[in-house]
């Protein structure tokens, strides 16, 4: 499936406007409709961009597999965006920590994510992502280099289960939730492992027609 | 000679000083409420606030209490749909959901063990016990907190009719178990049922109340209807809901988030902003609404004066 240059271009505004859409909902609860936030509206805001930042970070992950099991190559176009949505999502979410947990207290925050092992691997996951995000762009793919860039953000593999272990230690009690998440992410990468081993297994073996008999009347 | 006569204002009711700084700004909506008052908008005092309730059976004959604090009251709305009631789910609005279920007549308290007159009361009993509001502060271990118009009886009241023996040292509220009702309760999050415990002098202290209603109505279910317990100088959880099982026993009962998770929860679970939770500092608290956490958590959630005495000379770092 290829997409002509319009429609993608169509798709890829459809798609940013979208993804606005869990914080649109979360601004217009709080300037308009308070109920909709309940009540604690801190913690829901938190909770939800917590919960939007481990989607997109999924979804991200679901790209490369779908493209290549469904042939579905144009999706690749929009895995930067998608990225970057999860690093968004994230950055709101430790903003309303500070904020509204913490009110801006340095010295507790700090306290926090040296103490609390769910908030040290969820703070790890966001300072990760970052430099994915900075080399996001064009430029900085050719400036590191395809290799190196692509060396760098290979650390996905380690974000994605540092978000998903922030949550499981996160919940109290209940870790139905959690455990979806991981389920997902568990597909994910184990459909990557899967795709090395099955690619260094090829490469092991010469090609077939290295190694065939000569036929006789060669 | 000096003679120790305790103050007449509670130093807990005294204006804390963050609150008198913005006195401005009270007087300001003082003058906002007055203006309301007289269009009829809004009515004077607290409990007796007209609120927007679910308009459940209204409890009459209810007196007034000088053990209430004069914070304001959080809204109905909030108190009814931001619950922890595990039976109902572990999502906070979903016993507001899923509580209506609950099956709350006919509805007994069995209270048994040591004590000299075992007895079952109904709840219509129960209903008819001499009934107080008791405007109490609320301290969740998540953090939060809320103030709530309980309704309600002193504890030691049941226990003077059923009199305890001298081996009665602990009192242990079972709560309902109703798995046909209660879709929360059929995953094992907690051993049900969710079993909850006070040391004797503990229950026994006039702020422990059996609480029947909220804004002089009787409970919602979501807030643990018909009875529950109420102990507002422990986190939320010590105060059990819709009990039906009081025993008096001589040995200290395993609670049921101790089960779950002794590391995390002790058997006295008094408030105490100097005893962390593992996960999360308990210096500061939210008030519901509130965006902010900025409120400083006091010990044994300001009811200090009251209770600190109960706890003399024990180590609330190690017993927690």
């Amino acid at each position: 499936m290829t997409l002509t240059p319009q429609t993608v271009r169509a798709l890829k505004a459809l798609v940013f406007v979208a993804a606005l859409i869990p914080l649109g909902r979360l601004a217009t609860g709080v300037f308009f409709f308070p109920e909709w936030l309940g009540a604690n509206p801190a913690e829901f805001i938190t909770r939800s961009t917590g919960d939007w930042t481990l989607r997109f970070l999924l979804i991200t992950l679901a790209v490369t597999p779908l493209r290549k099991l469904f042939g579905w190559h144009s999706l690749a176009t929009f895995r930067r965006m998608l990225g970057l949505y999860a690093f968004f999502y994230g950055v709101v979410h430790l903003s309303s920590y500070v904020a509204f947990d913490h009110v801006f207290d340095v010295v507790e925050i700090l306290k926090d994510i040296v103490k609390r092992p769910f908030i040290t691997v969820g703070f790890t996951a966001l300072v990760l992502m970052t430099p994915l995000a900075i080399t996001s762009t064009n430029r900085m793919v050719q400036r590191l280099g395809a290799k190196r860039w692509l060396a760098l953000h290979r650390l996905i593999y380690v974000i994605g289960p540092l978000g998903v272990l922030h949550f499981w230690w996160m919940v109290k009690r209940d870790i139905t939730e959690p455990a979806i998440y991981a389920a997902i992410l568990a597909v994910l990468l184990g459909y990557r492992v899967r795709a090395h081993l099955k690619d260094r297994r090829r490469r092991a073996k010469p090609a077939r027609g290295a190694i065939a008999q000569p036929r006789p009347n060669a | 000679m000096l003679i120790k006569r305790p103050s007449d204002i509670l130093p807990s009711e005294i204006t804390p000083p963050e609150i008198y700084a913005r006195r401005r700004e009270f007087l300001q909506l003082a003058a906002a409420g007055s203006i309301l008052g007289a269009t009829g908008l809004l009515a004077p005092g607290a409990g007796a606030q007209t609120v927007k309730t679910l308009g459940l059976q209204r409890l009459e004959n209810v007196a007034k209490s000088a053990l209430s604090t004069n914070e304001k009251p959080t809204d109905y709305k909030h108190i009814t749909s931001y619950n922890n009631y595990y039976e109902f789910g572990t999502e906070k609005e979903e016993p507001a959901r899923y509580a209506k279920a609950l099956k709350v007549r006919p509805w007994s308290v069995v209270v048994e063990g040591e004590v000299a007159k075992p007895r079952t009361f109904g709840i219509e009993e129960l209903l008819k016990f001499p009934l107080e509001e008791r405007i109490y502060r609320l301290r969740c271990v998540e953090a939060w907190s809320m103030v709530i118009p309980w309704i309600g009886f002193e504890f030691n009241r049941i226990a003077k009719l059923v009199e305890p023996t001298s081996k009665a040292k602990f009192v242990e509220f079972v709560t309902a178990y109703q798995p046909e009702t209660m879709i929360g309760a059929k995953l094992p999050v907690l051993d049900w049922p969710y079993l909850e415990g006070l040391r004797i002098d503990e229950a026994m202290h006039p702020l422990t109340i059996m609480g029947v209603g909220l804004y002089g109505e009787v409970l919602p279910n979501q807030n643990g209807a018909p009875i529950r317990l109420v102990v507002p100088w422990k986190y939320g959880f010590k105060s059990g809901k819709s009990i039906v099982r009081i025993r008096f026993v001589e040995k200290q009962p395993k609670i049921a988030w101790e089960r779950a998770n002794p590391q995390e929860y002790g058997f006295y679970s008094n408030v105490n902003p100097d005893v962390d939770h593992p996960r999360w500092t308990q210096k500061k608290e939210r008030r519901i609404p509130d965006f902010f956490a900025n409120r400083q958590t006091v010990i044994f959630n300001g009811y200090g004066d009251q209770v600190a005495g109960l706890y003399a000379g024990m180590d609330l770092k190690k017993l927690y």
